[in-house]
Formats: C-alpha cells, structure tokens, sequence
C-alpha cells in the first residue's frame, strides 16, 4: 500500500481551539500549514466541552503565562468577535460568597486581579448581587465587568474557517502514530509524521494536542510530561432557567477541589450550565456522566442558585482537564509552551487547561514569536482576518427574515422547532468550508438539536439532508466520532 | 394580515378532527397550519393497526385513520397550508408563520392549539453515561425505519413500556432486530394492556418492571448498558446490576404536551399535564384560544383525541357566534389518587366530558365525583390503569346545585 505523503512548513497536532488559533495566526504568514486531527471536527475535545466563559483573569496567580494571557485575551475579544463574527457577550460575573472566610478570600482574589491587571474589580454586597443576578444567593460577591460568555464550538470553528479561508489545510481523522526527525546534516530540521491516514512532512511541528499533548511530546523523544485527566460534568438546563440567569454566579473557589468550583454559566445562547466537577481519571476519553456526580452538581448548584427544577434538564456532558500535574501535587500548573533544544522548530504547547479558550490566541501570537525567531516570517498581502458565520435566522427581525425568505426560500422552512432553525442554515453547515459531514457538526454549527427535544423533530430531517447533500447511504452517516455510525442500513432495499 | 374566524394550529388527528367538526358547524373562515409537508401528524409514521375502534368501529393503521379526515377536509374543501412553520402566536390572535412561500401574518378571532406532544429525552431523565450514537427515542427510531426506510440498529434494549416504546420493540422485531428485554422503572406497564400482549408476549420479548437503565456505554457508536432493580423511591438497589451488550436503546420514558407558541400567548399550563388549563370548553385562561388532543394532556388512543376535538369545536362554534363563553368558575379538584382532569374548571351550566387518569393501578374501585362533600356521581371500574386515561360524562342534571362550589374528583376502592 502506498501512503500519501504531504509537505509543509508547518504541521499542527490537534484542532482544538489552540490548534485552530496557532493555524489562524500562522495563516497571517506566507506558511504552508496544515492541521491534523484524530476526531472528525473541530473543537471535539476540551475546547467544546466546558463553560463557554472568556475569564477575566484574577483567578491565576501573579506572574504566570495563565494570567497574562487570560488578561490579554479577555481584554482583546470584542475585536476577536467583530473579526470572526461570533456571538459573544461581556455579561460580568459574580464570585458570591457567605462567610466571613469566603470574604477575605474574595478580598485575596480582587487584589490578585488587580496584580494581574484586571480592570472593574469590584467587591459587591446582597443588594448589588439580587440587581445582577436576582435569583442568586450570597452574602456578598467580587464583581468582574469584563468576563464574557461565547460559545466555544462556534469560536474554535470560527478560527479554523478564518484559518482554512487563508489557506489552512485540515485533515481530520489522522491521529499521529509516529513522529521522526529526519535531520540530516547541514539540513533543517524536518519531522515526518505518520498518521491513521497518511504521511506527512513538515518543517515546524506544533503540539496543540491538549490531553494527548504529553503522547505526542513522547513521540517526539520527549518524556517528562505526563498529562492528568480530570473530567468535570454539567448539566444544561432549558432556556426557560436562562431568564433566571444573565451572569455567570461562581462559588469562592476551593483549591482543594482543582477547579473553580461548581458554578452557574448562562450559555451564550440563553440556556444555563450546572457544573463542572473536578475528578481526576484514568481515561482520556472516558466523557461519561455519573450518577455520583449529577446529583453532587444539583446539590451544590442548588446553593448559589435556588432556581433548578428537573424540567429543565435538557441534556448531561463531561469534559476532560488535561492537567500537568496530579491531584497529589496541587493540580495546579501554568502553561507549558517551549521549543526544546533536542526538538528544533517543535514547539509544544502542553497542560493547556482553563483559561485555555480565552488564551488561545496570545498563545497562537506566541508560537508566532517563536517561529519568528528563527526564520523570517513574511506576512501575507492578502491575509483576511474577517470570516462570516451562518446568519441566525431566528435573531433578525420581521423585515430582515421576509426579505431572506425572498432570497432563498429554504428560509422559510423551520427545520429544528425548539432553536428556530432553517433549511438554508442547516444546508450551509453541511457544506460548511471544514468538509466537516458529521451530524453533531451540523449542531455545534447551527443549534439544531440542541434545544428541549433534543432532535425529536429535526435530527431526521437532517440526517436526510446530510445524505442527499453528501451522496450517503445510511451506515455511512456518523454521528459524531468514527464508528459512531447513526444507522445499520435500510429497512428494505 | 390575513383574517380568519378560526386558526387550527397543527394538522394531525386533533386539528383536523376540529376544522372537519367546525365546517359542518357552518364556520367557513378556517385555516389549518401544519408544519410538515404532510397533514396526518405522527399518525403517519403509526402504521400499526389498532386505530378507529371507537370511532370509526374497525381498526384502521395510523395512516389510513388519518386519511379519513384528510379526506374529509379535502372534499369539504377546507384550506390548509403545509410546511408552514407558526413562530409566533399573541394573546390577541396574530399569528405569524413561515413557509418557503415567505413569512406570513395572519389575525384570527379563535385559534386553536392542536400542536400535539414530544418525547421526553434521555436528557430529561438524566441517564448516566456516555453519549454515542444509537440511543433512540421511540418516535424518532420509529421515524426513521417507518417513514425514511432506515434501519436504527440489529440488538435492542428499551427503556420505558409507554405505547410507541411497546409497537417498536414488535416493529424491529419484524424488521430482524434482536430486542433484547424492555425496562420500566414503575412497577407496572406504562403502556396499554393489549400492546403488552400483542407486542412483547407475542414475541417473547421480556418486560422487567422495577427496572431502569443505570449506564450507558461506549464511545462512538452503543456498545452496552446497565441496568439495574429499582426500589419503591425508584433508585437503583446497588448489587443488582446486569450488562447487556446491545448497539441500540430506544427511549419511551413519556410524552409531554407541546407548548412553546401556548406560552407565548400567556397560556397558563398545569403542571400535571403540562398542557393548557382549560374550561369545560376547551378555552384555555386567554379568551379565544383553545387547545385539544396531545398538546392538552397526552391520550392514550386517537379516537379520544378525536372527539375532544370535535367538542372542542362546539365550543369554539359558539364562541364565534356569541363573542364569548360563559364564565368557569367552578373549579376541579382531586384527591392524590387522581393524577390530573380535563377540563380543570366548569361553569355549572352545562353538560361535560370529564377525562382523568389514575396514579396507580386499581381493581373495583368508583371513580367519584362529590360537591360540598356529597357524592354526585360515581364510576364503578373493575380495572382502573394510569395507562388507559378514564372518560366520565357529566350532565348537567347531575348537579345538587349550580352554586360556585368545586367538584372533587376521588377515587375510592369499592
């Protein structure tokens, strides 16, 4: 069998939102970049599987990459958004607290802010926290004005269309096997990668692979990073709990518990997320909800906001923390981003946990820095920093959606009846610029699927239409990963 | 804008039932609005038979019960528009819809609800576990292999013994899956006593009440689950949990009436039903609008859900010719043994059909209706199930007296 073998200058491992963000900004340059990914879409891992909030930065501590880059990215979005046509909405948030401890430790965190240079910091009393979030219970509360909510698979898509239309190539469904660098002598350095699909060669390699970061480094040579798996849950409540919630309402943090503490974040498209917990695990790819856990995220949800009611259970997820250190150790590191002097032109990005999706691109402007460092990066003529997403029919107003149902027609048929959305919104997310042909693609795309019914109405209509668009047989539609194959074949031939 | 006396919103048995009943009612001035490129609702994808006992006497398939009444509009020439999305419905009767045709206002004297139900999701249970392909509600699997001629999967495990969860386990029977054991968390069949026979007896299929799913696993596609017994308060009784590989689990865990466009009106909805709160006359608390069949409180057969809609449709007759309805003031309560009533509120004034259901399984027993504490009416059942809903008509006569004093709804063991 002969394999593909494939030449760039740079070769990025893992399309998460780093991934996608180094892609993006490399894509400024006259680069010939490709992104390799194990999982059939973007953003399929930690990226798209947490809170959705742009951190503000006062929870990292003074002096670390984590709390200079939360602040630069926090600080910068509202032109990220513009850009890359993404909702995003800087709605504050609440740290609430009830005693006296919790107060000084709100005190610590403000001041730790202020060092971080986190503008607005505010500490708040119980008439000023039932003004911003009036179903939310505390004493008193350290406001942040700047912290933003987002929608972390529209964002991470949004870097990798804006990477792609600059000429990014994505392959999805190649998990690095094997990496070897080909130096030879008087040569630059050059890695070849074997993956599940092909060959390819590259001058530059990027590790973005997030919680398989430390296997790549190991293939690489280097094996003194070890990654720790801690996965957090949610709930998502239905929109009816949105009205209850406009503000992201975090408990003080414990540090004992590794994370910041099971909190409250209304989702960018009004639904509310419980969670997450913090529980280190075996499996990288053990996303599993638990029993344990569900009922620890209402009891505990239920202590800063009263307002859960089991009708507003829409759906239950997990997402994995790759951690660099144990829970034994603190499980507390900053981020680890270096070129090593045995890897030339490697540059691995490793313990990228949160604030990772608000970091994502000052780190991306990093790898640049340092690319830059050793060659002369000519910036390209016709690089486009602006992407356009698919139009959400459902937030025009009257005169805007007639006249789009004038354009195109598939306007006007409601394909998924919770979130309101369309034939011509579904249509242009199966033909999205990622060739991404997956079903959870088209609902990380658009919403369908992800409102009360959870597809009941929509998800065969879509799965038809992924089959008449794409030329597919039934067992050929995937639901989201490989194997995940939606149906057996047909009833009758 | 576009005016019409009456907007039925939905086109299945309930909305048509209603357009059919108002026509020769002499309403003329009528508009079905159906969101599917065909009227029928789910009884098109329901191609078992069973349908029309009641109604028509002969059991007819989903698709031809409902091809009666699609007859029936059509030959009475009654207008419909299919693949017409309402968006919007106001208190005041303006409606807006959207079709490929462009988005349409209209403004109605009386709109009806007849939107009908959706499944309850895993995600509403909360079910631990991963998330692959392959967990199915019942509708949608049912969709899929009776409308768009897909197969779901080959080795079945289902949860829940409502009705769709019952006919699927016979359909992939027949279609040459393996439905490995149907669960129900209750103590007793959600569903209906024949379904239990003709679909799992029948078949050999085990039902394992006390039972529910407490993990689902595998990463992309379904490799498995566990179950476990469950305890009188429902939760899992540890020691008890068996695997089952299986590449499939369809969901029939309850139906809930489909109310998004009734919120937006200001409809108010009890929370037994979570349907509309109604009158004796299918008006819901904002004058004018009305709901009926599943959008009002799931049924357990198409036939009751005709007929509501037909009265309904006296009703809402009246409302056109009157301009209004007489007030409802007298409220129906129940014991703790009822789980809900329709309508929740009479005038006194006028005969009703009262439709309840039971929490819990009975044998001999009266379904009894009392009004300051005297017995007006009872029900004698020799079987009473939450899964068949119970019918009582109330006239008028039965009434000691037409002050404003609540009816109480109880049942007792005889």
């Amino acid at each position: 069998m002969t394999r593909d073998v494939r030449s760039y200058d740079v070769l990025i491992i893992g399309a998460g939102v780093v991934g996608c963000a180094v892609a993006r900004e490399l894509s400024r340059y006259n680069l010939k970049i490709a992104v390799l990914e194990k999982e059939l879409d973007v953003g399929m891992e930690t990226s798209g599987r947490n809170s959705g909030v742009l951190h503000a930065g006062f929870n990292n501590k003074p002096g670390t990459l984590m709390a200079k880059y939360c602040v630069e990215g926090c600080l910068e979005f509202d032109q990220v958004a513009k850009e890359l046509d993404i909702p995003f909405k800087r709605t504050g948030k609440i740290v609430v607290g009830f005693t006296e401890d919790d107060k000084k430790k709100l005190y610590q965190l403000k001041e730790q802010g202020e060092r971080n240079g986190v503008p607005g910091l505010e500490i708040i009393g119980r008439e000023k926290i039932k003004e911003l979030a009036p179903y939310v219970d505390g004493e008193f509360a350290l406001y942040s004005p700047v912290t933003g909510i987002l929608n972390p698979f529209i964002y991470t898509i949004a870097l990798a269309e804006n990477a792609r239309q600059n000429g990014v190539d994505f392959y999805f469904a190649n998990e690095v096997l094997a990496i070897c660098l080909a130096n030879q002598e008087n040569q630059p350095a050059c890695y070849q990668l074997t993956t599940t699909k092909a060959t390819y060669i590259g001058r530059w390699l990027i590790n973005c692979a997030g919680l398989n970061s430390d296997k790549i480094a190991r293939m690489m040579g280097i094996d003194d990073y070890t990654i720790y798996p801690c996965r957090g849950e949610y709930f998502i409540l239905d929109k009816k709990a949105g009205d209850y919630l406009k503000i992201p309402a975090y408990p003080v943090p414990n540090p004992k518990e590794g994370g910041l503490g099971i909190h409250l974040t209304p989702t960018i498209d009004g639904n509310v997320l419980i969670g997450p917990s913090s529980e280190y695990i075996e499996e990288r790819d053990n996303y599993a909800a638990t029993q344990k856990i569900m009922d620890l995220l209402l009891k505990d949800g239920s202590r800063i906001f009263p307002y859960i009611r089991r009708e507003f259970f829409i759906r239950n997820f997990a997402g994995i923390r790759p951690k660099l250190v144990s829970e034994e150790q603190g499980g507390y590191a900053d981020f680890v981003i270096e070129e090593r002097t045995e890897t030339p032109q490697a540059i691995n990005l490793i313990g990228i946990e949160s604030p990772g999706l608000t970091s994502a691109l000052p780190l991306a402007r990093k790898v640049v820095e340092m690319v830059g460092e050793k060659e002369h990066l000519k910036e390209k003529a016709d690089f486009n920093p602006y992407r356009q997403g698919i139009l959400c029919f459902r937030e025009q107003p009257l005169e805007k959606k007639k006249e789009l149902i004038e354009q195109d027609p598939n306007y006007g048929e409601i394909i998924c009846r919770c979130e309101t959305i369309t034939k011509a919104e579904i249509l242009q997310a199966i033909h999205n610029p990622l060739g991404v042909e997956t079903l959870v693609g088209v609902k990380n795309r658009t919403r369908a699927m992800m409102g009360r019914c959870q597809g009941g109405y929509c998800q065969t209509r879509i799965a038809e239409l992924i089959m008449q668009e794409k030329g597919k047989e039934p067992p050929e539609v995937i639901y989201a990963r490989q194997g995940g194959n939606m149906f057996t074949g047909r009833v009758r031939d | 804008m576009v005016k019409k006396d009456v907007l039925i919103i939905g086109g299945g048995p309930a909305g048509l039932a209603a357009a059919v009943k108002l026509k020769k009612l002499g309403v003329e001035s009528i508009l079905i609005l159906e969101r599917e490129n065909h009227l029928g609702g789910i009884l098109r994808q329901c191609i078992h038979d069973g349908f029309g006992l009641t109604r028509f006497k002969e059991a007819l398939s989903g698709p031809e019960y409902a091809a009666r009444f699609v007859a029936e509009v059509q030959a009475m020439d009654i207008a419909y528009e299919t693949s017409t999305t309402v968006l919007e419905i106001t208190a005041d009767k303006k409606v807006t819809a959207v079709s490929q045709k462009g988005l349409q206002e209209y403004q109605a004297k009386a709109i009806i609800l007849t939107t009908g139900c959706r499944e309850r999701t895993r995600g509403a249970i909360s079910i631990p576990g991963t998330r692959p392909a392959g967990v199915y509600t019942a509708g949608v699997a049912q969709a899929y292999v009776n409308l768009k001629n897909i197969m779901v999967g080959k080795r079945i495990i289902i949860l829940g013994s409502g009705d769709i969860g019952l006919i699927m386990a016979r359909r992939m029977t027949l279609e040459g899956a393996k439905v490995e054991a149907v669960l129900e968390i209750l103590p007793y069949p959600s569903g209906l006593p024949r379904n239990i026979e003709q679909c799992l007896n029948d078949y050999n299929i085990p039902l394992f009440l006390s039972h529910t799913v407490t993990d689902i696993k595998g990463k992309a596609r379904l490799e498995g689950v566990t179950v476990s017994q469950v305890d009188e308060q429902f939760k899992p009784i540890p020691g008890t949990e068996r695997d089952y590989a299986c590449d499939t689990l369809i969901l029939s865990v309850g139906l809930i009436p489909e109310n998004e466009l009734a919120l937006m009106a200001g409809v108010e909805l009890d929370s037994r039903t979570k349907g509309a709160i109604v009158d004796e006359n299918y008006q819901t608390n904002i004058e004018g609008i009305f709901a009926a069949g599943n959008a009002l409180h799931v049924h357990d057969l198409v036939d009751y859900v005709s007929l509501e809609a037909e009265n309904l449709a006296e009703a809402v007759a009246e409302y056109l010719r009157q301009g209004s309805l007489p007030p409802c003031p007298i409220l129906i309560e129940t014991d703790s043994l009822i789980g809900y009533t329709v309508p929740q509120k009479i005038s006194g004034l006028k005969d009703f059909q009262l439709s309840l259901r039971v929490k819990k399984p009975f044998q001999n027993c009266s379904i009894q209706i009392s009004q300051n504490g005297e017995l007006l009416k009872a029900k004698k059942m020799r079987k009473a199930l939450p899964a068949e809903m119970i019918q009582i008509k109330v006239i008028k006569s039965d009434f000691l007296t037409n002050e404003i004093a609540n009816l109480r709804i109880s049942v007792a063991n005889s």
